[in-house]
């Protein structure tokens, strides 16, 4: 059966909306494949919108890895603003994908990332537009299967109702099993309808069925047991670790849009997963074990994704890029490639150490010096300690005043409020911390023009991480320190001026945190808020908080007990049954090491402390440094 | 900077929905792509060397004739450039014509402009009669929001010509070739610019004609206005005139050949 475009249908509507452009697709790189030709067929959706969806590597990863499989087609869908969304229901238009504009509910699988929990509204109302009813129980046959990915799927329990299925981890290899395993259905004529396809998929204990599985609670509404309901479910679901990243140089040809994204350059990810250890890092814990994309592949990736986009920056991606260990050889080899050019280069630097600003300062070769960013994220000593960020204040002012004598003038510093044992002092040491570095910035260089701004963000407990049996700190608490740490800085008549500050209320973070560690019981706040009207809760001007209280409220769902209580040890945790690896003993024992100020080294280059990762998946650390270098590019 | 190329080139089809910024970022990457030898501003922040000439033909509204300049720091043949530019561009961004630029200002040659809008269901003798009566009338005064707010201006006076012909809807994607209205009119450049939405807007206040679907508008020419036909000329006619033989003349100088 083929399908029809919706292009005309859609083109009528688009003169009446913002940016049309951004529906229109046609980019450059994407593929539009014979629908008739194909057997599997992918929608794949980054629930945000276009601007922010367009440039995410996973999508673009998949998006290029299942069309370069024969007999499978993959398109790409993005939220919709509310202007279109108003038009299309109007109009009877359905979600579309961008690629061939075909209607969402015509696909076999409807696959969405998500990065945060925050695209879970814009989920409810693509499923809506596309015709899928939103609950998984309701789906037919002719419904695709909707398929979470990405971080916040580590704990996909809140938005359980609404998936048929959801993967942890790297999914390169598991897209292409799960195709594999929805064609060999296909073939066999579908025997079993949806239900076999997804207890087929179950079976292989890499895809999480949520129906497969029952909850039980206490009566005092802590979980009791979860549970397979039928033979054949593995009792745990284990995430996925692609091993050998140069074995998987995606993307290669990254889509380059013609509508303005919120990130013009091509990215290339030089390592996947970070040891660091930082304990609020739900990255850091869920991506283990580090493993590096060696220093060639970097260089042939970044020759040839430039040259099939013409973007003019390079971003060498990862949790944290300067730990590469060959860095200094990347960042010299690549400036020479690209000296004279005007291609420049960037790495999201937060590192805080000399070294960094030596990196820093290659990349610039050739361009400016305005801003560099690092991440102490906690504002005193002891509160470094407790998030295992291991950075001393000398170590920290230092770096910074050698940034600011190497001619760079602009500082940004990134913390967190909010952390588990902070106390009103523990945030007033970012004014302290934040005034020693423009006192010492302006001894080092004998000038006043030395700037910096601190950014700060709410700390919200993540699954998986020795912080999941945190009390989440609540917002009146944050706001009021926030508040104390802008009287201190502004105040201030010596150092006010040189120091900018930007944070957020604590409200969205509390929201955050219910949807993060929040159970099936959630949903229904999920729901409510959505048909009440909530979408883009990722956006400050669509964000409503009062919205969401209230959706709490008549849910009879107590967001305190899901944000602010703190966990027993033994209490089982919604996503207990999600397996990335960590051992749960020893997220415990961190915990209570982070509570007693206890650090935890690197296990790149200290003794293995068992976390636990690397023996249950049957992975280990990959890294170099292979010593080669990267020869400079000959010219054409 | 060894070389000045004038380019036109189109916006068609769906890319017709694309704005000015996001042409300008599709071309700098269009031509690192095809390697052109495009020249750079000194300075802090270089930037290519790409102006944009005239007034861009508005999101949503595609063209047939829309104008930039480029700088190049080694000699290109221009019909070369124009090949590896378009193929470097989206399709629907089509290079159509390349020269090396001649003396003086394209800017200043771009002197009107040839639109062409479709009026799908519209009903022919209403849109004669709004003609009738757009033309007959002195002045039309409109109101469009600019970025500086809402402004009120004479759609009527810059449009020196105006006329409905029938032909067949031509709607990409459409298949169906339905009867349609199609308005053409030339329209002087002026500030602030009179666009085809003023005038449409100026016939649904003569007349209280109202096309039912979105128009579909088109710009199908711009240049010096040639005053036998009453149109747009070519404005690279001059260049070609002063580049004969690849050496810049003075402008309107006759450099031999046959004409």
């Amino acid at each position: 059966m083929s399908v029809e475009s919706l292009f005309p249908r859609l083109e009528a509507l688009l003169p009446k909306v913002q940016k049309p452009i951004q529906y229109v697709g046609g980019e450059l790189n994407s593929t539009v494949k014979d629908w008739d030709e194909t057997t599997v067929r992918w929608a794949l959706m980054y629930p945000d919108a276009y601007e922010v969806g367009l440039p995410n590597q996973g999508v673009q990863i998949l998006y290029e890895i299942l069309n370069e499989m024969p007999e499978t087609l993959a398109e790409r869908t993005y939220a919709v603003w509310p202007d279109l969304e108003a038009l299309m229901r109007s109009e009877g238009v359905p979600q579309f994908t961008v690629d061939a504009h075909r209607p969402v509910r015509a696909f076999d699988v409807f696959g969405l990332s998500f990065s945060t929990e925050l695209g879970y509204t814009n989920m409810l109302t693509a499923l809506d537009l596309a015709g899928i009813p939103l609950e998984a129980a309701d789906r037919g046959e002719d419904d695709p299967i909707v398929l979470a990915g990405g971080h916040a799927a580590f704990n996909p329990e809140p938005v359980a109702d609404f998936l048929d299925a959801a993967v942890l981890g790297d999914g390169e290899q598991i897209a292409i099993a799960i195709t594999e395993v929805i064609r060999e259905w296909k073939a066999e004529g579908s025997p079993g309808g949806r239900d076999e396809l997804l207890m087929r998929l179950a079976e292989s204990g890499g895809v999480y069925v949520p129906k497969f599985y029952d909850v039980d609670y206490h009566a005092d509404g802590r979980i009791q047991r979860v549970a397979p309901n039928r033979s054949g479910v593995p009792w745990r679901v284990h995430k996925h670790t692609v091993m050998d990243l140069d074995e998987w140089p995606y993307p290669k040809k990254p889509l380059v849009p013609l509508a303005e994204t919120v990130h013009e350059r091509f990215s290339v990810e030089i390592f996947r997963g970070c040891t660091r250890g930082c304990r609020f890092c739900q990255a850091g814990m869920i991506t283990r074990p580090v493993r590096e994309r060696s220093i060639t592949t970097i260089g042939d990736m970044v020759e040839a994704g430039v040259k099939a986009s013409g973007f003019n920056e390079v971003g060498l991606l990862s949790l944290s890029s300067a730990d590469h260990s060959e860095i200094g050889e990347v960042a010299k080899g690549l400036a020479d490639r690209y000296e004279g050019t005007n291609t420049s280069l960037s790495l999201p630097s937060t590192r805080v150490d000399a070294f960094n600003i030596d990196l820093a300062n290659e990349f610039s070769r050739n361009g400016r010096r305005s801003g560099l960013t690092f991440a102490p994220e906690g504002g005193s000593e002891r509160m470094r300690k407790v998030i295992n960020k291991m950075v001393t204040e000398e170590d920290l002012i230092r770096t910074v005043t050698t940034a600011y004598t190497q001619g760079w003038r602009q500082v940004k510093l990134y913390f967190m409020c909010g952390l588990p044992t902070e106390e009103d002092a523990d945030v007033l040491g970012i004014a302290d911390l934040a005034k020693k570095v423009i006192k010492a910035g302006r001894e080092a260089t004998g000038s006043r023009d030395v700037r910096c701004t601190v950014s700060i963000g709410g700390f919200v407990p993540k699954p998986h991480t020795p912080f999941q049996w945190a009390a989440q700190a609540d917002h009146e608490t944050v706001d009021r320190r926030l508040k104390a740490l802008k009287d201190a800085l502004r105040g201030d008549r010596e150092y006010g001026r040189a120091i900018g500050l930007r944070y957020h209320d604590g409200k969205p973070s509390i929201v955050e945190g219910m949807l993060s560690r929040g159970d099936r019981r959630v949903g229904k706040v999920i729901r409510a808020v959505w048909e009440g009207g909530g979408r883009f809760d990722g956006w400050s001007e669509h964000f409503s908080y009062q919205r969401w209280m209230e959706a709490a409220a008549e849910a009879g769902v107590d967001v305190d007990w899901y944000t602010t209580r703190e966990r027993e040890e033994n209490e089982i945790l919604p996503w207990d049954h999600l397996d990335a690896g960590l051992d749960r003993e020893w997220l415990w024992q961190d915990w209570q090491d982070a509570v007693n100020d206890v650090e935890v080294e690197d296990c790149r280059w200290t003794p293995c402390y068992d976390c636990g990762v690397c023996p249950t998946m049957g992975t280990e650390i990959q890294i170099g440094p292979t010593g080669k270098k990267l020869l400079p590019l000959t010219v054409v | 900077m060894a070389q000045r190329l004038r380019v036109r080139y189109a916006k068609r089809g769906r890319l017709r929905f694309t704005s000015h910024r996001d042409i300008s970022r599709a071309v700098e990457r269009a031509v690192r792509r095809a390697d052109v030898p495009v020249a750079f501003s000194a300075g802090f922040s270089p930037h290519p060397r790409i102006s944009y000439v005239g007034a861009a033909a508005p999101t949503g509204v595609a063209s047939e004739a829309e104008y930039l300049e480029i700088g190049v720091t080694r000699e290109c043949d221009p019909d070369r450039f124009r090949a590896a530019l378009d193929a470097s561009l989206p399709h629907g961004l089509d290079v159509l014509d390349v020269v090396e630029a001649g003396a003086g200002s394209l800017a200043d040659r771009l002197e009107c402009s040839a639109w062409e809008i479709r009026l799908p269901e519209a009903d022919p003798t209403l849109a004669r009669v709004a003609v009738e009566r757009f033309i007959t009338t002195e002045r039309v005064e409109v109101e469009r929001l600019t970025k500086k707010g809402p402004r009120r201006f004479d759609a009527r006076e810059a449009v020196l010509s105006l006329e409905v012909i029938e032909g067949t809807e031509t709607t990409a994607g459409q298949a169906s070739s339905q009867p349609c209205v199609i308005l053409r009119m030339v329209v002087r450049h002026a500030t602030p610019a009179v666009r085809p939405d003023d005038v449409l807007t100026g016939l649904r206040l003569v007349a209280d004609f109202a096309p039912p679907v979105p128009p579909e508008v088109t710009r199908l020419a711009q240049g010096p206005l040639d005053v036998r036909t009453g149109k747009p000329a070519d404005p690279f006619d001059l260049d070609r005139d002063s580049t004969r033989g690849g050496e810049t003349e003075p402008v309107g100088q006759y450099v031999g050949g046959d004409l």
